[in-house]
């Protein structure tokens, strides 16, 4: 078995699994359509201003509603000792990381799929271009890499899901100053060689977060 | 088990310390000219910048010696990451207060998304996770290899908060690095490095204390479980 065969077994298993509960999409999705709720009636948004403010009540929106997808995807593994049989499975720890790394990302990317046409609707921002959607994948990618690290380490602690958010959320900045500013500046149709300091900032974060989640995942899950 | 030896080089950092400080708050207060704009508000530069240099050396520290752990696997460089967390993460704290007061008379406002200010009130943030991880783990080998995970992971994440945070704002006198406008007097400069030297010296001593401290403990650790054996 390939590498990348054991990558895709494990995504495999964690999309069949959705599929039977529906429990991390279905939770994520309600949530995040309730967080743009939130924000509307909390910055009234209307206009100018709810267009300008899109990027980054969407960033925000992806963050929050992600820890409840990530929590529980590790969560799920932990209840029933699914964890160990991964662990045991003759299969390289990274190989372990990355099938659950890539998991989340569709999950997050599915929330995406709703979230973004959904503030098209309520904002009138322009999000539905290639630049920004590029973006979009970027921003996710890094996320889902450090978030999949670090809930393997909160399931772990008696604090549980209360930890990842304050785990994740202070390693996850960089990325979303760069994801809010280059969607901004994308969505207002500025040219993507003008925004290539935030993209590249979001590629280099992306490298670094899934080469330190690969190198250090064996110590986040091994007992 | 014995008592453990006299630890010279604890005191002798202590003593250094002691002696330099007191010559460091001189040196900001009377060897330091008053500056021309800003008056004596400025001189709170001489304890936040060597404050933000501790805080982010504390981290550095904890990222080799989280780095260290995870290859060797030895208590003892678990003991050195923690506690450099917890005195970088003291620093910090220090820098980002010593930040606002500094800012409210010359910016006119306590708090403003200046690069630096944020950077650090963003690691503060950071290591103050940190410590909560290391008390919510269940076991002292669970919390040593998560805490180092998570050591790694976020001072990876610094020179990146650093770029996206600067290319977001940016307002801080660069007095350091800027041009001829922002050039320190060299008493100035010299009262700065003094500083840096005096707080470096406070860190080393208290990361001295702060280690021998979870030395001590684990000792009493494995007193308290022979004892209950002897008992049991």
């Amino acid at each position: 078995m390939s590498f990348t065969a054991k990558v895709w077994a494990i995504v495999r298993k964690d999309l069949a699994a959705e599929l039977h509960t529906r429990e991390i999409v279905s939770a994520m999705l309600v949530f995040a359509v309730l967080a743009l709720l939130i924000f509307s009636f909390a910055l009234d948004l209307q206009g100018r201003s709810a267009v300008a403010a899109t990027p980054g009540v969407l960033w925000a929106t992806i963050a929050f509603a992600g820890t409840l997808g990530l929590s529980r995807s590790m969560a799920r593994e932990q209840s029933g000792g699914c964890l160990d049989g991964l662990l045991l499975a003759p299969v390289d720890r990274s190989a372990v990381f990355f099938g659950k790394a890539l998991g989340n990302l569709i999950f997050i990317g599915i929330v995406e799929l709703v979230l973004v046409p959904l503030s098209v609707i309520l904002f009138d921002a322009p999000l539905l271009k290639p630049g920004v959607l590029l973006v979009l994948a970027l921003g996710t990618i890094g996320y889902a890499a450090a978030g999949t690290l670090l809930a393997a380490v909160a399931v772990n602690t008696r604090a549980r899901e209360v930890l990842l958010p304050v785990l994740l959320l202070p390693l996850v900045v960089p990325a979303l100053i760069a994801a809010v500013k280059a969607t901004s500046w994308l969505m207002d149709g500025g040219p993507l060689g003008e925004a290539s300091g935030w993209v590249n900032l979001l590629i280099v974060y992306d490298l670094a977060m899934v080469a330190v989640s690969m190198l250090t995942f064996d110590y986040a899950v091994s007992e | 088990m014995s008592r453990p030896p006299r630890d010279r080089w604890g005191l002798a950092l202590i003593a250094a310390a002691a002696a330099l400080l007191p010559l460091a708050v001189l040196a900001a207060f009377f060897y330091a000219p008053r500056e021309l704009s800003m008056g004596d508000v400025q001189r709170i530069f001489y304890f936040h910048v060597p404050s933000a240099w501790v805080g982010f050396f504390g981290f550095f520290v904890t990222f080799l010696a989280s780095i260290a752990y995870l290859v060797r696997g030895e208590r003892r460089w678990d003991i050195i990451a923690a506690s450099s967390a917890e005195v970088g993460l003291t620093f910090i704290t220090a820098a980002v207060v010593t930040g606002s007061l500094w800012a409210r008379p010359v910016w006119g406002t306590y708090w403003t998304w200046e690069p630096r200010l944020t950077i650090s009130a963003v690691q503060l943030l950071v290591y103050v996770a940190y410590v909560m991880l290391r008390s919510a783990a269940d076991n002292p080998a669970q919390t040593a290899r998560f805490s180092a995970v998570y050591g790694i992971v976020a001072f990876v994440t610094v020179p990146l908060s650093w770029f996206a945070i600067r290319w977001w704002r940016t307002i801080h006198p660069d007095v350091l690095t800027g041009g001829d406008s922002s050039g320190l007097e060299p008493r100035m400069v010299q009262t700065l490095m003094f500083c840096l030297l005096t707080f470096t010296v406070l860190y080393f001593a208290i990361l001295r204390q702060r280690v021998r401290l979870e030395a001590a403990r684990d000792r009493l650790a494995a007193l308290r479980e022979s004892e209950d054996l002897n008992l049991g």
